[in-house]
């Protein structure tokens, strides 16, 4: 059994989404993934940042995004677990918010939930209001 | 991310390169709207042959440009959508409101 992490901090500036996801990208080839694991992988992250830099803060560019990347590997894949971490808002109805079509902003799809959902096996969500929001993006990558 | 804009008779072709998120989407619409609206054009096309990836901000720029284009009488043509686009494009239901063609002359032809 192999395992492996990361945790980075990056200000909540939405230019830094690209490097959430290459970040990601970069760590998770240790696992030899295919480009369609990696690009769902990358979706799911995209998702949670945009929601904690657009929901969580506002885009309130002075906060800090966590991001913490690990994973255990075995005989026949990997388990991944991704974590995407805001210190803003929180979000008050967590149901209404995974709920498809759901947008609290003009121009946007309301589906980031919904889209997490389709590209990894689990999403666990913690948030306390004025507290901020935890998303776990869980995957398991097999050859 | 970038944007690369022409005008064809009552159109306009918006041929995309890099990456769609929250942060190029709005990059993308402002440069869109800005031309679309000074220009009084009709229709919009969108070439994604060079997007190497979208999240579901890119759909929100989509819809929100087929909401304007409708209001005009005018129609939204998706050009060269990879497959890997398609879960995005699928789960936002986006082709009920647009329609995707092969290329951009018959994109052209049926707006």
């Amino acid at each position: 059994m192999v395992s492996n992490q990361m945790d980075i901090k990056f200000k909540s500036i939405s230019s830094n989404n690209s490097f959430a996801r290459a970040v990601v990208g970069a760590f998770l080839a240790q696992l030899d993934p295919t480009v369609e694991q990696i690009y769902d992988i990358k979706m799911a992250v995209s998702e949670a940042v945009t929601n904690a830099i657009i929901h969580g803060y506002n885009e309130n560019e002075d906060n800090w995004v966590e991001l913490i990347c690990r994973y255990e590997q075995d005989e026949t894949g990997s388990d991944v677990v991704i974590e995407v971490i805001d210190t803003g808002c929180g979000i008050e109805n967590l149901d209404q918010a995974r709920c498809e079509m759901f947008s609290s902003t003009a121009e946007r799809a309301g589906l980031g939930f919904t889209v997490m959902e389709a590209v990894v096996d689990k999403v666990d969500i913690m948030s306390k209001l004025g507290e901020g929001t935890r998303v776990a993006l869980h995957t398991r990558l097999t050859a | 991310m970038s944007i690369d804009t022409k005008v064809q008779n009552n159109i306009l072709v918006v041929n995309l390169e890099g990456e769609i998120d929250h942060h190029t989407s709005t990059v993308i619409r402002e440069e869109v709207d800005k031309i679309y609206n000074t220009s009084r054009l009709n229709h919009i096309i969108f070439n994604f042959e060079k997007v190497t990836f979208m999240d579901s901000s890119g759909v929100g720029l989509l819809i929100g440009r087929y909401r304007m284009v409708t209001m005009a009488g005018g129609k939204i043509g998706l050009v060269k959508v990879k497959s890997e686009l398609d879960k995005v494009m699928n789960l936002s239901g986006v082709y009920k409101l647009m329609k995707r063609f092969e290329d951009e002359s018959v994109a052209i032809s049926h707006l």
